[in-house]
This record gives structure tokens, sequence and C-alpha cells, in this order.
């Protein structure tokens, strides 16, 4: 089977409202979208457009209002929630714009997290962890605690904890936009060498488009709908 | 998960020693009042309690505590005598007196008269000297404190310490010649006056003349005697009250409850101490939830369930609260052992422990159903939220 033909995420006519008293805000109007298996794909578009509302539904921590979204085949949205959770600590990692790393836990503890909710013992998960530090370049660093590191390193280290539990999904909200702009691209190069892999798929919110060249598709987004889905940035 | 919550809870060193210290005092409060408040009560029948022979108290029936002294006619002492299942009878002399110091001043003291063939109803321990020296013309026994404090000779010199009574010093009741024969410990009773024992003659001599002078009767029952049965036969043959040593203890600390503002008192300072405890203890954990909602809620995005979530939060109570808890009865513990040789009541049985337990627990079940059902209604996509 070619990995690059697997869809690894189907999206169809998914719809999101939210209705804040009153005022209702069609963050997805219909979206279509597909992300294969091995294929590093950036949701990009001015801010308010329904990025972050859409990878929330692609995660499965947010349920659409209509339409479906199948990662790997299942529909999260009728799923019951205790496989819905399982189906997240397995299959999903993320790594967030403001890094969202436990302040009092140091890297190896924080990259374990996601071993641990799986049900690894501690050890075993620290040591995972250790490794996997080692992998995104912060193998001396195991023992700082965030407020320790400086913002490229957290994000490494994040990137780290998306990873250990080697998840076939990874989404990332704004990954580069907290951080200056050599410290990005290098956490750009970082997520392409060691988190992408044919087994695993990539969706990448951002609207920095300094780092639009390290997607394999970019899919443009406007006001709740998917304008184009180019293959470099120069289609856009 | 266990090991990320306990390190999540200690740490934010700031919000954990606030949560511990409002747990602390809230449990001190809690053990530490009622245990003055147990300490106190206990003093109003200590007088009962230390007369450890008799099975039965005869007196007024209008006598509504220990301290209530209602004198009986010296002839109601042989009617007791003649009710059957009586072993014995004795006639006991209470009544508060005036001495007079040798430095000319006046004490108000609990004047005790017992039996003059048997001395029974003497003090429960004898420091110096034997309970069978009050045989000695104008003998009296000083409580230790009585004669170390309020009895005791001026200081030798100005300023200095005064000079405890001992063996061989006088008194001067109501023109009554005294002279201490022995020091006795009693234990402390309500009544802050020094105790003075005596025999029943003498105490009556001592006291201003009256027609009745007899304060209470001491029965024991003949053996095999059932004691509910004897008191009723007594109350019906001489119209006197008669309670057994239990009753008469229920009897004063019923009246005490009742009458003095005691209760109120400390309930109120407990009640205090749990809803500022409660407060201080809640507040700060909720806050300490509320700032970590977002770290609840990166685990809830990976996949942790609500009931991962409810056992951290449950596990970082349960940790603050023992720590609060053990704290706080340590310091109750602390304050109990200072002051151990104050005129202080203090009393800290297991049920106080038990009692504190319980406030603090509850305290922490408060803290936590209120946390918990904000991280259950947690959304996970807040994570993405800048
Ligand atoms: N929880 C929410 N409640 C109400 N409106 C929301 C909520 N989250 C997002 N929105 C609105 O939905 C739209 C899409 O938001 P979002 O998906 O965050 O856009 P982006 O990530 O592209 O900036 C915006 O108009 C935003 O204001
Ligand atoms: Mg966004």
């Amino acid at each position: 089977m070619d990995g690059l033909a697997k869809a690894a995420v189907s999206c169809k006519n998914v719809v999101k409202v939210y209705d804040t008293g009153g005022d209702k805000v069609v963050a997805l109007g219909g979206i279509d979208l597909e992300i294969c298996m091995g294929e590093l794909m950036m949701l990009v578009g001015p801010s308010g457009c329904g990025k972050t509302t859409l990878i929330s539904v692609i995660a499965g921590i947010l349920d659409q209002d209509s339409g479906s979204c199948e990662v790997f085949g299942k529909d999260l949205l009728h799923m019951r929630s205790s496989e819905k959770l399982k189906f997240r600590a397995k299959n999903i990692g993320f790594v967030f714009q403001a890094f969202n790393l436990l302040p009092s836990l140091n890297a190896v503890e924080n990259v374990s997290i996601p071993l641990i909710i799986n049900g690894v013992k501690r050890q075993t998960a620290e040591r995972q962890a250790a490794n996997v530090l080692e992998q995104v370049g912060l193998g001396t660093r195991g023992k700082s605690l965030p407020s320790q590191l400086s913002g490229g390193q957290q994000q490494r280290v994040a990137i780290a904890r998306a990873l250990v539990h080697d998840p076939r999904l990874i989404v990332c909200d704004e990954p580069t936009s907290a951080l200056d702009h050599e410290t990005g691209h290098n956490v750009m190069e970082l997520l392409r060498q060691v988190a992408l892999h044919r087994d695993r798929a990539l969706v990448i919110v951002t609207h920095d488009a300094r780092i639009f060249s390290f997607a394999d598709r970019i899919a443009q987004m406007d006001d709740g709908h998917i304008e184009k889905v180019v293959d470099s940035a120069e289609d856009l | 998960m266990n090991h990320i919550a306990l390190k999540m809870l200690m740490g934010d060193r700031g919000k954990y020693l606030g949560i511990i210290m409002g747990l602390t005092f809230a449990s001190l409060i809690m053990t530490q009042q009622p245990a003055i408040f147990v300490g106190l009560m206990m003093r109003t029948f200590s007088f009962i309690s230390d007369l450890g022979l008799p099975d039965i108290w005869v007196m007024d029936p209008k006598v509504q505590f220990v301290d209530d002294i209602k004198p009986l006619q010296d002839t109601k002492l042989y009617r007791v005598r003649g009710v059957a299942g009586v072993k014995w009878a004795m006639p006991l002399y209470k009544g508060l007196l005036k001495a007079r110091l040798e430095n000319g001043t006046f004490q108000t003291c609990n004047v005790i008269g017992l039996d003059d063939a048997t001395l029974i109803g003497g003090p429960p321990v004898m420091l110096v000297g034997k309970l069978k020296d009050l045989r000695r013309s104008d003998g009296v026994i000083v409580d230790i404190d009585g004669a170390t404090d309020k009895l005791a000779k001026p200081p030798m010199v100005p300023g200095g310490k005064p000079t405890p009574l001992k063996i061989g010093d006088t008194l001067e009741l109501n023109d009554n010649r005294a002279i201490v024969v022995g020091i006795a410990k009693t234990t402390k009773t309500f009544q802050s006056q020094p105790v003075i024992y005596t025999t029943y003659s003498r105490a009556v001599r001592y006291a201003p003349r009256e027609r009745k002078m007899l304060s209470f009767v001491l029965v024991k029952a003949m053996p095999g005697e059932d004691i509910p049965t004897l008191t009723r036969r007594i109350r019906k043959a001489t119209g006197l009250a008669a309670y057994s040593r239990k009753e008469f203890i229920d009897l004063t600390w019923n009246y005490f409850m009742k009458n003095t503002g005691i209760p109120i008192t400390f309930g109120t300072s407990v009640a205090l101490g749990f809803i500022v405890g409660a407060a201080i203890a809640g507040q700060t954990f909720y806050n300490f939830t509320l700032e970590n909602l977002r770290q609840f809620g990166v685990l809830k995005a990976m996949g942790a369930s609500n009931w991962t979530l409810l056992r951290m939060i449950l596990l970082q109570a349960i940790l603050v609260g023992s720590i609060g808890y053990g704290l706080g009865v340590g310091l109750t513990a602390l304050f109990g052992y200072a002051t151990r040789n104050t005129i202080l009541a203090f009393k800290f049985p297991w049920q106080l422990l038990a009692f504190g337990g319980a406030g603090v627990t509850l305290i922490c079940i408060f803290a936590a159903i209120i946390s918990i059902r904000k991280v259950i209604k947690l959304e996970p996509a807040i994570v993405f939220k800048g």
C-alpha cells in the first residue's frame, strides 16, 4: 500500500458555529479537506478565519456541528468520550504557540506525560522521554525547568512531548509565532527532520509566510472556508 | 499521574504554603479551643470524680451542681444511715470561708470537712504529711496550688518570691487557729480558691454558725446492692436528692452547659476557626486549580480522563489536608504541653483528634469539589487559545 496516498484526515462539509448568547459566529462554513500520511500540511489564512477551530476538530478536542471528519478512518464525532480520549492519547501529538509546558515539571517529566497518560510506567516513560529529548538536541537539559530554557528550547521540549508516544498525527498551532525568525526556522527544520515520516501526518497552522516553504501542501483559508490547496507558496 | 499532581502542587510554593497555612489554622483552632473547653468542663466536676469511695451523693433536692451548696440538718445523716442497703454514710462539709493570712490579708478558701472518725472524702494525693495527721489538734491540709500561690507567705525580701506554706505554718479561719499538717494535690476545680481539708467538726467550728451545716452525705452501698434502686430508696425515705457519682457529674456538667456562656463561647471560636480555615484553604486551593486550569486542559487534550484529573486533585487535597491537620494538631499538643503547669484548662482526648480530622476533611472535600467541578467542565479546546 502506498503510504502517501492513504488519507490521514478526511473532512467533508465540516461546519462549526459558535453561539455566544445571541451572536452566532460561523467559524467553519463547510470545510472539505484531505491530509495524507507522510505529508506536512499547512493551514494558512488571516487571523479569525477558523484555522484553530479546524485543527481542534481534527484533533478531536472540539465537536463540529455537522459534516464529518474522519481521522485514520475513525469518525471522532460519534465515538464514545472514553474511546475518544484513548484515541487522542494514542494517536495525536500537540504543539502549541504558547508551548504549554507544565512549569513545575522538568523537561524529561514534561516529555513523559503522553506516555504516562497511555499507562506507561514512570521510569520507562522518563527513559524514553530522555531519548527523544536527545533527538531534538536537548539531551543535556533534561533536568531543566521550562523557566530555565529559552523560547526555542521550550518549543523543542514541546515537540519532543508531541513525538514521544509516536502518534500518527501531530497538530501544531502557530508553533513559531512566539519565536524569533531564526529560532522559528530551526524549529520548522526540526519538525520536518524528526517529526515527519511516512506513517505520520503533520498539520501546522500558521500565518507566518516565512515558514511556508516547509510545507508539502498549503491550504489557504478565509472566513471559514478553504479557498485553495496548493503545492507551494508561489501558487498562493 | 500522582507524581505530576504532587509536582504541580508543590511547584507553586506560595499557594502551596497558603493552603497548608489555612488548613493548619483551621485544625489548630478546631482542636485547641475544644481542648480548653473540655479541660474547663471537666474541672466542673473534678471534685466529684476525685472522691472515689462513695457510690451515692445525698443532698438538698434544690442543689443544681457541685458548688451549689444548700446545707442540710445534721440529723439527715442518721436518716440516711437508717436506709436499708446503706453500708455507711458519712458527712461532708463544703463551703467558702475567709482565711486570714500571716500578713493580715484575707483569702477566701474552699474548706472541705471530712468525717472525724474515717476521714472519708480526703484529697486524692498527699504530697507532704498524711491524711490521718488531720486528727492532730487544729490540723488542716492545704492543696499545693494554694500553698504556693494564694496562701503563700510574702517574700522575705521585697520583690522576691513568696514563700510557700509548709507544715507547721498557721492560718486563721474565722478567728480559729489552723495549723498546716499536710500538703495535698487535688485536681483543679472550677473554683480557683485554695482548698483546705479538715475534719467535719472543725470545719463546722470554722464556719459561721448556722442552723444547718451538712453539705453532703456520702453513701457506700452494701455489696451487691443495686445503686439505682438504693438511690430511689434513699430519696423516698429521706425526701432528699440522691445521685450516683455519674448522675451527680452529669447534673453538674449539664448545669454548666445550660447556664453558662462557656459552650457558646467555645462553640463560636470553633465555628469561626472552621469557617476562616475553610475560606482560606478553600479559596487558595480553588485559586490554585483555576491558575492551573490550562495545565489541566493540556492534560485533557492529550487524553487524560476526567477521572484521572479528579484523582490528581483529590491527591493534592489529601496531601495538603494531612500536612495541615498534622501541623495544627501538633501545634495544639505543643500548646497543651507548654501550658501543662499553668492554671489553663486543657484536655486533648482522641475524640478531639477525630473531630479536628473530620473538620479538615470537610474543608478539603469542599475545596476539592469546587475545583473538580471547574476541571470537569473544562473544554480541552482552550489549549489552543492564546
Ligand atoms: N470559543 C469561542 N467562542 C466564540 N467564538 C469563537 C470561539 N473560538 C473562536 N471563535 C471565533 O471563531 C472564529 C474563528 O476563530 P479561530 O478558529 O480561532 O480563528 P484563527 O485560529 O484562524 O485565528 C473567530 O471569529 C473567533 O472569534
Ligand atoms: Mg488561531
